[in-house]
């Protein structure tokens, strides 16, 4: 579905990512993790082209997206921090969305109703909490029925309640055969999510595993323990 | 991309800003021509606050947009929107906004006024003044990722084209007053837009004859239709350049 070559970013002098390959594909969760500023958010970024890659392509069911953004109407994606227009209202952000992509085929409203969206349509996206602007971005990214999803950080921000019936739909979805991509420093949450899982670490994807072999190589049956038990055996390094 | 371009002109419309700018044209271009008998004082009056209240409105106002829409153009570039359909979005909601602001202001006052043909030139050049400076503060936006570095380009490239350009060309002027410098004057002055404006204005008032030898080339050469057609297609290229110098960037420009 997606695939990365060689990808490389670099911001002046720092270099985000260095030389990526990634294969993902349909109907696999895969859970994006690492420590902080490991080039999680550019590598997602790069993915929908927010940022122009310095080397290197990337694949979208076999099409190079350089200079195409049609691409974009199969992916939904959540932000780590919402950023919407301070002035416009929950319901004109979903409003104009909707004329832009232009969508045929009916609309997922189930995140909408489940975080109550109606009670707050009306409010202006300046007046929102951070976790109600979280629970704007997950509608958005689900309300299209995309077959690709990629959640930065989805549960960030989020209260418990929230956070379960997010954790529920992703499942849902999955089992639908999407490809959902999601970061998280959250280990403990993601272990009934995931099917893969992709480390990186210092701006190199050190692996990318399916949780079975993880757990096998391992011995442990925990994504966190897993890879504290990587890192400390040095096997990462 | 029509729904961004309008919902980009109406939420700029309803700014309180804009509403004022608009009000105080109307202000200063209705008490102007109730106040002065003589038409051609009152163009005369009425050009300073096009030469230079427009386009310090429009470019300041065009720039500080820009940055508070940072993140609507986050959200925009998420979707499946091509950069360039944002960038001309951007533009044309924030050119059409602000002419329609300065043709109710002024354009509307004066074609009641003064003389047809007149009336056309001073609203062109107000119409092609706001363009270019909303295209000179998208170029300010996205050479300056800090809000006030921003700003402050944006304020010295006004001060620059309005008021330094001048004293500049001036002191040039009285330097080599003794050499045949007339050809380099007009070339200068063809340079900058706001000068532009001012002379095509001035042409129609019949006090370019006050104005002495210069006077009388600037007259022989913006006078005529190819000077009419020239001093066109040069403040075009002043709304040309920088928007597509900034799309160019832009296209490029990680977010």
């Amino acid at each position: 579905m997606i695939e990365i070559n060689n990808l490389t970013k670099k911001f002046g002098k720092t270099t985000a990512l260095r030389k990526v390959n990634l294969t993902l594909t349909s109907g696999t969760c895969v859970g994006l993790i690492g420590p902080n500023a490991c080039g999680k958010t550019t590598l997602i970024k790069n993915i929908l082209s927010m940022v122009v890659p310095t080397e290197g392509e990337i694949f979208f069911d076999g099409k190079n997206i350089h200079g195409d953004v049609f691409y974009k109407n199969n992916i939904g994606y959540m932000p780590q921090i919402g950023r919407y227009p301070e002035n416009m209202s929950v319901r004109q952000v979903i409003q104009m969305i909707k004329n832009i992509r232009n969508h045929q085929g009916t609309e997922d409203k189930e995140l909408f109703e489940a975080f109550e969206m109606e009670k707050i349509a009306d409010k202006k996206m300046r007046t929102l909490s951070g976790g109600t602007t979280q629970k704007v971005s997950a509608t958005l990214a689900f309300l299209f029925n995309p077959p690709v999803l990629i959640l930065d950080e989805p549960t960030a921000g989020l209260d418990p309640i929230a956070s379960e019936i997010l954790r529920v739909k992703i499942i849902k979805e999955r089992e639908k055969g999407k490809l959902i991509l999601i970061t998280s420093h959250l280990l403990s949450e993601l272990d009934d999510l995931l099917t893969n899982i992709v480390f990186m670490q210092e701006s190199v994807v050190v692996f990318n595993k399916t949780m079975e072999d993880l757990f096998a190589e391992t011995g442990e049956n925990r994504v966190s323990r897993a890879i504290h038990k990587l890192l400390k055996t040095g096997v990462l390094s | 991309m029509k729904g961004i371009t309008t919902f980009i002109i109406k939420d700029i419309l309803k700014n309180r800003i804009v509403i004022l700018y608009t009000l105080i044209l109307c202000g200063f271009s209705w008490s102007i021509f109730s106040l002065e008998d003589n038409v051609s004082k009152g163009i005369l009056s009425l050009l300073n606050i096009i030469l230079l209240i427009v386009p310090l409105v429009s470019v300041i106002f065009a720039n500080i947009y820009m940055y508070n829409s940072t993140e609507f153009i986050e959200l925009l570039v998420s979707q499946p929107v091509k950069r360039s359909s944002i960038w001309y979005a951007m533009f044309t909601g924030l050119a059409v906004a602000l002419n329609a602001a300065f043709l109710i202001g002024i354009g509307i006052p004066v074609l009641l006024f003064i003389h047809p043909l007149t009336a056309l030139v001073v609203i062109l050049a107000g119409v092609l003044l706001t363009t270019i400076f909303v295209s000179v503060a998208m170029l300010c936006f996205i050479l300056m990722r800090d809000k006030a570095k921003g700003i402050g380009l944006s304020i010295m490239l006004w001060l620059f084209l309005s008021l330094m350009y001048d004293g500049l060309v001036l002191f040039f002027m009285f330097q080599f007053a003794d050499y045949p410098i007339e050809k380099i004057m007009v070339l200068l002055t063809a340079i900058n837009p706001v000068d532009l404006a001012r002379i095509q204005v001035l042409l129609q008032i019949d006090v370019a004859a006050l104005m002495g030898y210069t006077g009388a080339i600037f007259k022989k050469l913006f006078g005529t239709q190819t000077g009419y057609f020239t001093s066109f297609i040069f403040m075009l290229v002043w709304i040309v350049v920088p928007y597509f110098f900034s799309l160019r960037l832009f296209k490029n420009k990680d977010l």
